[in-house]
């Protein structure tokens, strides 16, 4: 048995609304790789964040090689050598890759006052000699392959003499042939004895890399298992849980005879491929699959936030084109983003102006003079109807908690007269209270007659409320599920049903 | 989780009261500084309360006034435009083009002046919007295109407009005169100012451009998807600055009864900053009109204060440049605070 090199136990993490750890526990070994694995919100992220010192834990003891500590800040835990290689890069792409990866603690010359660059492309040459890398330190980040800017990464946290390396999702945006380089590197890094956090949604990939496998779920640990003892299956079953939820079979208002959105083959780069589906009146389509599946980008597309190479969107039987966000809203499609803050909402502007941002027109005379007291009434209605809690109309979105800005954006799409709307994630970010309002909501709307196309990554939420489910993988629709048909397990399948 | 549900409950309210403190605060600011400024000068220098100096320090703002209200539109979308000082230039060499050179009737060179300076705002607004560049560099553009424009049409020379004497009254005439003799004359530039001050506020809070221009200044993506079409609109927004700069020019020709065409670069940023003392962030999304109007009446009453004080010139500038500093340095300390 390897020496333990690093001990969490009892972390416990709340957030403004959520209790995002409750408890956990973790445990790394010299030499080992180790996968944390759950769903999308199990709580993986922010154990790690816990452990590089991004965030204070509430409760809980951390021990490292045998110390407890206490980090206040990333730096310290570089210093101690624990360090991450992030999903998003964070390399600085106009400078080199030496001057990336001692950023901040820059060699100077012996009067203090110039950047040694050539001390810093020597050191950044001897760690690549002992990576087996071959790379320039002189280049550029940003003209490396997405490949060598994670290497490069690794190589900064290397520098750090680091024991522990947490690599969060690392494969996403590699190639077949790039990943086992990757894997390459992680088995040599092995040999010298750093502990390897593996975060991923890949299983085949877990199965081949890692020792062990520790699985949380909603914030809880479940249970630490040796990868060769376990198949696929088990691990999958143990992250989803057997929690039982409420189906949408209860509330099915679909109208199989009438379809109000179809689109063929749109297609569009490497990220939108071939992609096919039609909309019923009154349903509620589940979009599921993982992060990066493609999911936003098709509907950002139909949208026409983004534009298609290809493809054909029918409305009501209609062929129609969608080049801009005005053309979808004008054929009465709305878009309720994932990300609220950035794409939904004029954060510093109020209730009444969020409200009515879609439909000026409506209260608009010919003169271009906008009716702003018939805008407050309008709101007062909309508010109270999907009882928006605020103070009146006129407070400022940003004052508003998750769930009130979502149903603010709802109440946006509702007032301009959307049949079809998209909700990407509408949960994200919202507290349990406010979720199941909003799963009210969307039946409710269901029920009169609007048609919901949902994105989800909560396997529970897709289950939940959808009446019928398309799941992609890579840019492709990988499977349509019935909602009798569905269970969690069937979704993974086709959502990790990657491209031979 | 039991705090759950507690935090969903309350989350929404309670911030109420500290908005709208810090929202009379802003008009507070300036306009407290504007009455500080009067005051401290009326101290200082017996020849500052004087009515002759009051008209005076009010027809030196109208034209940077004028600007700052036109450029107000381009600042609360959160971008800049750099051409107004010598757009309104341009806009007078044209007017005094169609006038004095061609001899049009007046009215015709005032609807060229400010069709003019729409046009300028509109290759300016479209450069921005559509084709994406920055709005910096793209109105650095226009101020050197215009600027060498105004030279070449006038042949480098002022163009006077002695051969129509009622030109001038534009600006410098009167409507309003009182006391034995029209003693008192209040000169129209200021009604000109006031005016323009007037239609500012209504097409900012009572129409649709208003409304959008807010919107796109608050988060210019979400606006987009929202179905708003922010290409036509923010071209609209900078052709209306660039109106408002023609309105200047024709204001300005008027009160030096010429169109000088080497004139005009620096007004951009004076305007700019009369906006920034009034209150308005340049990030976008906020900004008023009163406080426009209030932060050129700052900048007219200092440099007039110091100059009735017999401080000299140059130290005039380093001055009024201290005072802008602070002045926004106050606002974002009481923006932070009520945060």
């Amino acid at each position: 048995m390897k020496e333990t090199l690093l001990v969490m136990e009892g972390i416990d993490k709340s957030f403004p609304g959520v209790h995002a750890l409750d408890h956990c526990k973790f445990e790394l070994r010299a030499g080992e790789v180790h996968a944390l694995v759950g769903e999308n919100g199990a709580g993986k992220s922010t154990l790690m964040k816990i452990l590089t010192g991004v965030y204070a834990r509430d409760e809980g003891k951390v021990i490292y090689k045998g110390k407890e500590i206490n980090l206040a800040g990333t730096k310290e835990a570089q210093e101690l050598g624990i360090c991450i290689v992030h999903q998003e890069l964070n390399l600085m792409p106009h400078l080199t890759a030496a001057q990336n990866m001692f950023i901040g603690r820059e060699f100077m010359g012996k009067n203090k006052l110039f950047v040694n660059d050539n001390e810093a492309n020597k050191k950044a040459q001897e760690l690549f000699d002992a990576m087996n890398l071959r790379l320039d330190p002189k280049v550029k980040v940003g003209k490396l392959t997405v490949a060598m800017q994670q290497m490069v990464e690794i190589a900064k946290a290397l520098s750090f003499d680091s024991s522990i390396l947490v690599m969060d999702e690392p494969t996403t945006a590699l190639t077949e042939s790039e990943i086992d380089e990757l894997f390459k590197m992680i088995n040599h890094l092995k040999e010298k004895g750093v502990g390897i956090v593996y975060i991923s949604h890949r299983m085949d990939e877990i199965k081949r890399i890692t020792d062990r496998i520790t699985v949380m779920r909603d914030g809880t640990y479940v249970d630490t298992v040796n990868t060769k003892e376990v198949d696929i299956q088990q691990v999958i079953n143990m992250m989803v849980g057997r929690t039982i939820y409420e189906t949408a079979n209860e509330h099915n208002y679909t109208d199989p005879n009438e379809v109000v959105l179809e689109v063929k083959n749109l297609i569009r780069g490497k990220t939108i491929k071939d992609v096919s589906f039609k909309l019923h009146k009154g349903e509620i389509l589940g979009f599921s699959g993982l992060m990066g599946a493609g999911r936003t980008e098709v509907m950002r597309a139909i949208f026409g936030a983004d534009k298609l190479d290809s493809g054909e969107i029918y409305v009501k039987g209609q062929k129609v084109q969608i080049l801009r966000p005005e053309h979808a809203v004008k054929y009465g499609i709305g878009y309720l983003s994932e990300d609220r803050k950035r794409y939904g909402l004029t954060l510093g502007e109020t209730v009444e102006q969020n409200i009515s941002l879609a439909s000026v027109d409506k209260y608009t005379n010919k003169l271009g003079f906008t009716n702003m007291s018939t805008i407050t009434k309008t709101s007062e209605e909309y508010i109270e109807t999907l009882s928006i809690k605020t103070p009146g109309p006129k407070q400022r979105v940003k004052n508003l908690s998750g769930g009130n800005q979502q149903k603010v954006v709802i109440a946006k799409w509702l007032l301009r007269d959307c049949d079809i709307l998209i909700f990407d994630e509408p949960t994200k970010g919202i507290d349990v209270g406010a979720k199941s309002e909003i799963y009210k909501l969307l039946s409710q709307l269901a029920k009169e007659g609007k048609s919901i196309i949902m994105i989800s990554s909560e396997l529970p939420e897709v289950l939940r409320m959808s009446n019928r489910i398309i799941v992609m993988c890579e840019g492709r629709i990988t499977g349509e599920l019935d909602i009798g048909a569905a269970s969690q397990e069937e979704i993974i399948k086709y959502a990790t049903k990657r491209e031979a | 989780m039991a705090n759950v549900a507690k935090s969903a409950g309350t989350a929404g309210i309670g911030t109420k009261k500290s908005m709208f403190n810090a929202a009379n605060a802003q008009k507070f600011l300036a306009f407290g500084a504007l009455l500080i400024l009067l005051l401290f000068f009326s101290m200082a220098s017996p020849f500052f309360l004087t009515f002759d100096n009051i008209v005076s320090i009010m027809l030196s703002t109208c034209v940077n006034g004028i600007l700052a209200l036109g450029i107000i539109f381009v600042i609360i979308t959160g971008g800049i435009d750099l051409s107004i000082g010598t757009v309104m230039t341009f806009s007078s060499v044209m007017a005094g083009v169609m006038i004095t050179n061609m001899g049009m009737p007046i009215w015709i060179g005032i609807l060229v002046a400010i069709g003019t300076g729409a046009f300028c705002g509109f290759i300016s607004g479209t450069v921005v919007s559509r084709l994406k560049l920055q709005p910096f560099i793209a109105t650095l553009g226009v101020m050197m295109i215009t600027k060498g424009l105004s030279l070449v049409l006038s042949g480098t020379k002022p163009i006077y407009f002695s051969d129509t004497p009622s030109f001038r009254k534009i600006t410098t005439g009167s409507i309003l005169t009182f006391g034995a003799d029209g003693k008192f004359s209040v000169p129209n530039g200021i009604f000109i100012f006031l005016g323009m001050a007037i239609l500012a506020g209504i097409i900012l809070n009572k129409t649709k451009l208003g409304r959008y221009n807010f919107a796109i200044g608050s988060n210019e993506e979400a606006t987009r998807l929202s179905g708003v079409n922010v290409v036509k609109w923010k071209t609209a927004i900078y052709s209306l600055c660039g109106a408002f700069a023609g309105v200047a020019g024709i204001v300005m020709a008027a009160r030096l009864d010429s169109a000088q065409p080497a004139l005009g670069q620096g007004y951009e940023l004076d305007a700019i900053a009369s906006v920034v003392i009034g209150g308005t962030s340049m990030v976008g999304g906020e900004g008023t009109i009163l406080g426009t109007v209030i932060g050129a009446f700052i900048i007219s009453t200092l440099t007039n204060g110091l100059k009735v004080m017999g401080v000299a010139q140059e130290w005039q500038i380093v001055i009024t440049g201290c005072v802008l500093v602070l002045a926004v340095l106050l606002d974002t300390m009481r923006k932070r605070g009520s945060k």
